[in-house]
């Protein structure tokens, strides 16, 4: 593990060392690029901070790894790449369900199918929202430099504890594979999971204002039911019942959805009363940012805003600033972010511009952002 | 002193259990009761993972230890998860054929491979009951079933020769008529450091006896025929496959922890 101070890394090399200063105690994966650096770096480093480290057979068993083990008391995380996240989905559902804490990164790569596996991409978005089946919500960081590998790998851990879910880190393979300055702190805020005082019986439903259900570990002697199937309070499985169905998924819903507030983030500049707002994240914000920087220079009245969780979505504030400027929603896909922006803010005075496999350069986005206000 | 009541209080939930008439769930629950009691083994110290299909409710609802029940074949990959986080649970994994050498078949073969300290119980019952009666992967060719109507056009492969083969360090074949034989093979498998593999042979009278004319007694004296201690070229053999020792990952995994710390 790197000593505090100042260095010049990739970002997957800055999310493998955060995930150590969470606390990670477990890492179950499979190679896959762009995302393999935080395997490779983890296999090294992990043993050597009392870590589990295990290279499984694809990427279904290594988050169905990551979970069991989550259940074993210890933080756990599996990284990956979009074939390796389409693999992971299915397990997914069953850590949203379980309520299960752990944390997946996912380089984002360009797709679909096989795609380039070197070249970024942010086709994901609406993947990692929707990607298992059935009703659910869930957290989903998108990063923008290798500093914020760091700092929102930490998040995603603390989340994970915090809301006991699972939460996807949204990279992208610019993100990912740039080597930049990275502060490395002394120390990070961690959290822990919510664990039962002993008097407690049910770990799967609660009368919590947060509704968070305290979580035991395996061999605590609680006797768990855990499953993946509609359970009630104790862990019973309810296969029939509405009222566990209804209670149930309300629920894990709520959970996400009642703590927004505290769970959303989001970096803005000069939004308010903008005649136009560039909206963009992860590595295309970069040159989108430059953009705008350009067109204030010019004099235009240009705002910046940049979701830092992706889901669940600024809504809120993405409405205020529909309301009352033009949008540009600059991204590297054609449908990653685009039906969530356009609609919380609007089809009317609605702009994109979207690019595939490589960053644009600051010029063109100013052009985009000229034509628009023009 | 172990008996039937001792082991229903102490190791079976109160709760209404899901199988038929017949079912041989019931006899592997009570077979992995009694080999957790008679090795000595703490139950807070027992997890039990399962996938989908009838046997993977075996442990959960019914048993009363941390139970994980997972995804359809992913048992092993859960249940690696745990192991490899918490050396000292034991871990035993209950699938079904379909759910263990179908769709969960890649993991079946790594965990060998891995030889990771596992029990897994293959519950063979010959095709995927709860759904209807589908044929698996350890039907035999040109039976019938409910999507072989015309006989079964694929063939069954012997997973637990398959599992010898990838190198797990304890291979077994059982069925419900042997149940000291049983108990005594799950203690054995407690007991080995190593992936334990034991292929339990089970009635089904609902989708497969009753399409055969038989009931639950009936499959097990179909078992107690057709089944041999000896290797006899007319019957299945019952036994011990493999007894081998190989690395085990989880040891290994700790070894190479225990190798930075502090020295």
């Amino acid at each position: 593990m790197m000593n505090p101070g100042e260095y010049f890394i990739e970002g997957n090399i800055a999310c493998a060392e955060a995930a150590m200063k969470a606390g990670v105690k477990f890492f179950g994966g499979y190679p896959i690029t762009p995302a393999s650096e935080i395997m490779n770096h983890l296999s090294d480093e992990l043993p050597k901070v009392g870590g589990r480290f295990v290279q499984m057979e694809d990427e279904i068993a290594s988050i169905a790894s990551v979970i069991g083990s989550s259940w074993t008391g210890l933080k756990s995380m599996t990284a990956t790449s979009g074939p390796g996240f389409s693999l992971m989905q299915e397990n997914l559902g069953y850590a949203v369900m379980t309520e299960t804490p752990c944390v997946i990164v996912n380089v984002q790569r360009a797709g679909p199918s096989t795609g380039q596996a070197t070249k970024p991409g942010t086709g994901d978005v609406m993947q990692s929202r929707f990607g298992s089946q059935g009703d659910y919500e869930i957290i989903a960081l998108s990063p923008n430099s290798a500093q914020e590998m760091f700092d929102q790998t930490v998040r995603a851990f603390n989340l994970a504890e915090r809301y006991r879910t699972p939460v996807v880190m949204l990279a992208d393979a610019g993100v990912g594979q740039m080597r930049e300055k990275v502060t490395i702190p002394g120390e990070v805020e961690v959290e822990e999971r919510k664990r039962p005082t002993s008097d407690e019986k049910e770990f799967f439903d609660t009368d919590d204002e947060d509704y968070v259900p305290p979580m035991p570990d395996f061999g605590d002697g609680y006797e768990l039911l855990v499953t993946g199937s509609t359970h009630l309070g104790d862990g019973t499985r309810d296969t029939a019942s509405f009222s566990a169905q209804d209670r149930l998924v309300r629920r894990l819903v709520a959970k996400i959805e009642e703590n927004r507030t505290e769970i959303e983030d989001w970096e803005e500049h000069h939004v308010e009363g903008a005649d136009l707002v560039v909206v963009s994240y992860g590595s295309m914000s970069r040159p989108a940012k430059g953009a705008v920087q350009k067109a204030r220079e010019d004099g235009k009245d240009v705002g910046f805003f940049r979701p830092k969780t992706m889901w669940p979505s600024p809504e809120k504030r993405l409405k205020e600033i529909g309301k009352n400027s033009k949008v540009l929603l600059v991204e590297l896909s054609l449908r990653g972010y685009r039906m969530e922006v356009e609609r919380c803010v609007g089809s009317e005075d609605f702009y994109v511009h979207d690019r595939l496999n490589s960053l644009p350069t600051i010029e063109e986005v100013h052009q985009k952002i000229e034509e628009v206000l023009r | 002193m172990i008996n039937a009541e001792m082991i229903k209080e102490k190791y079976v939930r109160n709760h209404p259990s899901p199988f038929c008439p017949g079912c041989g769930g019931g006899m592997v629950l009570n077979a992995m009761s009694r080999a957790v009691e008679k090795s000595g083994l703490e139950k807070e110290d027992v997890a039990a993972v399962s996938g989908i299909g009838c046997a993977a409710w075996i442990p959960s609802p019914h048993w009363r230890v941390d139970t994980l029940h997972t995804t359809h074949g992913r048992a092993v990959a859960f249940a690696s998860g745990i192991k490899i986080a918490n050396r000292d649970l034991e871990v035993m994994v209950v699938s079904g054929d379909g759910d263990c050498a179908g769709i969960g078949g890649n993991h079946l073969l790594h965990g060998a491979r891995n030889n990771i300290d596992l029990n897994v119980l293959m519950v063979n019952n010959g095709l995927y009951a709860m759904t209807g009666g589908q044929v698996a992967p350890t039907t035999e060719h040109g039976e019938e079933t409910l999507t072989t109507p015309h006989g079964n056009p694929s063939s069954s492969f012997e997973a637990a020769e398959v599992v010898k083969a990838a190198g797990a360090s304890h291979v077994a074949r059982w069925t419900t008529y042997h149940m000291d034989e049983l108990i005594e093979e799950v203690e054995k498998a407690i007991n080995t450091e190593g992936f334990s593999f034991i292929e339990v042979l089970a009635q089904c009278p609902t989708r497969k006896g009753k399409k055969e004319g038989m009931d639950g007694l009936d499959m097990l004296e179909w078992y107690k025929n057709n089944t041999s201690k000896e290797k006899d070229r007319d019957k299945l053999y019952v036994g011990t496959l493999a007894d081998i020792e190989r690395p085990e990952l989880t040891q290994e995994i700790y070894r190479q922890i225990e190798g930075f710390r502090g020295d």
